[in-house]
């Protein structure tokens, strides 16, 4: 039952994935993407991890749609922009394929759990998910956490001083 | 553990259902007759003024960027007030050194103007 | 249920971040008294940024012999880090003595700029002195970021638009390829941690057979070597380094690549040191690969930053040389190779900060003609920068090379070691041009008297003495260097 669902959504989140390239309009495009968005939520919420797919919610489908369309409305792009397709498409169709077939191969070889972690879903469903995820948070990841508020800083400044009217 | 959504996933189906029952319907049993008034684009019942594909200004980019970054930090938050009183006065600081820094950026952001519609 | 609290506290160690913690607040400070001035001051903006490196370079010194390791293991201030460290900050501070001027100069007196550079050096010691692959991550993240709006810096100008955004787009994509390999690691081994991620694989040989794990391996040198612009990922290379701002571009191709590369070395000598007969074979290839196409192409050029990007692919080459060879001489070798490389190529991106005029920084072979002998002190030492890069006595670019193809000798890598050599001969074709052009040619137009920015000066004179002490006793810092590796 499960395996059906996740293969029916997959093949959501594939279809969506295309409609974002070939889509005529780049506005059809990012309604493409939020698809894919909230397909990746739902594979989150399948993985056990219900508080990841609330953030793919709120900060991809929400706020970087939000961004994405106000560039795309930001640079005006007629459909015309679309219809530059050069035979450089071709040659990364045909090395896109071979990376997938690399990829193919390295999962039906590799065994990806090589070690096992000391949280299991076992873990998950007793004391929580969001519960786990502050611990890893505030104890073990404490400085990556204080670094990124850093990244977060960075990333406002860049913003005014490249966008802002007058700096 | 996974059953505990399916009262979302029905409530999904059910609005799928709903509004493709409704476009499909319309479609068959409506009458289809397009004139130049109709197919004008709804502006809250005035004439149009312009096309829609007028290009933004990137003042909103800006409010949009500021919005992303300030987006981010109250998703940390969560984890943490869930923590809240396993982490005590020790998660309290930790977080008060995560939001000092982004006051910082706020500060900025503000006196730089960049939060007025210039 | 565990007091997690405790277990918090105890990972803290102030002392094992507080280097680069000083040099953020002064960042933060900086950006909030900026605001505060009034639009276009920017002097005072270069002796606060210079004034904190300063003060970094001090606590970095006071950790010197003294490791301090702390959060949970995410984050080691040991020599290694110190060394880089003080890579990091000659890069930053030379580049900011010589920014102030040109940013007027160009139009753009924007005080942003400086935290902008701090915050980057920031990243880089985070980039150095991680042991989680998160900090890493992080701390290259911050410095890329940062680099991004810098190499934009110039609103007005496309080259600069194209350039931030080429930079962007690529190293966006360069991010994707080392996280992708941090999460495949990850899910071999169960951990983010270095050491811990080295034992693991080390205790599991038949894991060794894991395609996954090479392929991890693949995707982070892919991200790195993006990073450090080695053949085959050098593509945004020129065109960044052209359009950037001049400074900008001298911190990018001297701060960034040492960051990268510290990040790197110690990743593959934590993580990875039980496949190194693998990760060696392929960086063997890409070194030479590097060296020869940086210095091919960088014949062909007559523009001169352009000229220097690909120099500065090449001289990755070199340094990649340290890294294959994986012995102490080799590890040792890359780190004084960084420094020297930072001071003579960012003293050689001075000199051109200074030749240039409002809009016409970009200078050509023939805009140099008859240069030497009209602008005698950067003359001077523009020839001993390029003496220092083509790698000639008695200048740090030869210790540097030195040391490095004395360690692939050392490990039995005597073709490399031919190959370095031959392509340092190669180079001394375009370096040498410049220098023709720069005393064997009629200027084309008058030099008028210009007085030259105090500052600028200062940072080129830093540089020669960098270079001429690196060149003479090389010994001492290269006793550091050893005593900075694993």
């Amino acid at each position: 039952m499960e395996l059906i669902f996740f293969y029916l959504i997959a093949i959501v989140a594939v279809a969506s994935g295309f409609l974002v390239i070939r889509c005529q309009s780049p506005v059809n495009s990012a309604l493409g993407l939020v698809n894919t968005f909230f397909c990746l939520a739902i594979f989150y919420v399948m993985l056990h991890a219900p508080f990841m797919a609330a953030i793919q919610i709120m900060v991809y489908a929400g706020a970087i749609m939000v961004l994405i369309i106000f560039v795309i409305m930001l640079l005006n792009l007629g459909t015309e922009a679309r219809k530059r397709y050069t035979t450089g498409v071709v040659w990364s169709a045909i090395a896109s394929l071979l990376v997938l077939f690399n990829v193919m191969y390295f999962i039906k070889r590799g065994r990806v759990t090589g070690a096992e972690g000391d949280i299991t879903s076992y873990t998950v469903e007793s004391v929580g998910h969001v519960e786990l995820i502050g611990k890893a948070l505030f104890t073990e990841y404490l400085l990556p956490f204080e670094i990124a508020s850093i990244l977060l800083l960075v990333a406002i400044v860049g913003a005014v001083v490249l966008a802002k009217k007058e700096v | 553990m996974l059953d505990s959504y399916l009262p979302i996933l029905t409530l999904i189906i059910i609005a799928l259902g709903f509004s493709v029952a409704v476009i499909v319907l319309s479609r068959l049993v409506g009458e289809n007759k397009p004139s130049a008034v109709k197919l004008a684009p709804y502006e809250c019942g005035m004439p149009p003024v312009g096309s829609a594909h007028e290009q933004f200004s990137i003042k909103f980019y800006i409010i949009a960027m500021l919005f992303i970054v300030f987006d981010i930090e109250v998703v940390f938050m969560y984890p943490w007030a869930v923590m809240f009183k396993r982490l005590g006065l020790f998660g309290f600081m930790e977080m008060g050194v995560f939001i000092l820094i982004l006051l910082v950026g706020y500060a900025y952001v503000w006196k730089k103007g960049a939060l007025e519609w210039e | 249920m565990e007091n997690l609290v405790q277990i918090a506290l105890q990972n803290v160690n102030m002392a094992a971040i507080l280097p680069s913690l000083v040099l953020t607040c002064f960042g933060m400070g900086l950006l909030l008294i900026n605001v505060f001035l009034p639009r276009g001051t920017t002097r005072h903006a270069v002796w606060i940024s210079v004034i904190g490196l300063v003060v970094t370079g001090f606590f970095v010194y006071t950790g010197w012999g003294n490791p301090q390791y702390g959060f949970n293991d995410a984050v080691a201030n040991d020599n290694y880090t110190a060394f880089f460290s003080v890579i990091f900050l000659f890069a930053a501070g030379l580049t900011i003595l010589m920014s102030d001027d040109y940013l007027t100069r160009e139009g753009y007196p924007v005080s942003e700029y400086y935290p902008l550079i701090l915050f980057a050096t920031a990243g880089a010691m985070w980039m150095a002195s991680g042991t989680d692959m998160l900090t890493i991550f992080l701390g290259l993240e911050v410095m890329s970021i940062a680099l991004y709006v810098l190499a934009g810096f110039f609103r007005g100008q496309l080259r600069s638009n194209e350039a931030g955004l080429k930079y962007f787009l690529l190293g966006a994509f360069s991010t994707g390829f080392l996280l992708y390999g941090i999460a495949l690691i990850y899910g071999v081994t169960g951990s983010t941690k270095l050491t811990e991620i080295g034992i693991y694989l080390n205790a599991h040989g038949s894991l060794l057979e894991n395609p996954m794990t090479l392929a991890g391996l693949v995707l982070l040198s892919t991200g790195f070597l993006f990073k450090i612009a080695a053949a085959p990922f050098h593509m945004w290379t020129p065109d960044v380094y052209e359009g950037a701002p001049t400074p900008v571009t001298a911190f990018m191709s001297a701060g960034p690549k040492a960051a990268a590369f510290a990040a790197f070395l110690r990743i593959m000598e934590y993580c990875f040191f039980s496949l190194k007969p693998e990760w060696t074979a392929m960086l063997w290839v890409i070194a030479v690969l590097t060296m020869v196409i940086g210095n091919v192409i960088a014949i062909q050029q007559t523009n001169l930053k352009r000229m220097l990007a690909y120099s500065s692919i090449a001289h990755a080459g070199y340094a990649l040389v340290g890294l294959v060879a994986a012995n102490e001489i080799g590890y040792s070798g890359i780190l004084f190779y960084m420094l020297a490389y930072t001071f003579m190529n960012i003293g050689a991106f001075a000199v051109l900060v200074l030749a240039g005029k409002k809009g016409e920084d970009n200078l050509t072979l023939e805009g140099f003609s008859g240069f030497g002998l009209k602008r005698p002190f950067l003359g001077v030492a523009m020839t001993v920068f390029l003496f220092s890069l083509m790698g000639l006595p008695p200048t740090a670019g030869f210790a540097g090379k030195f040391y490095i193809f004395a360690g692939a000798v050392k490990a039995g890598y005597i073709w490399l070691a031919v190959i370095g050599v031959l392509n340092s001969a190669v180079s001394l074709y375009y370096y040498l041009r410049i220098m023709v052009y720069m005393y064997f040619r009629d200027a084309e137009e008058d030099y008028a008297w210009v007085s030259l920015p105090a500052a600028a000066v200062i940072s080129i004179v830093i540089a020669l003495i960098g270079v001429f002490y690196l060149g003479i006793i090389p010994g001492d810092v290269m006793e550091m260097a050893k005593m900075a590796i694993f």
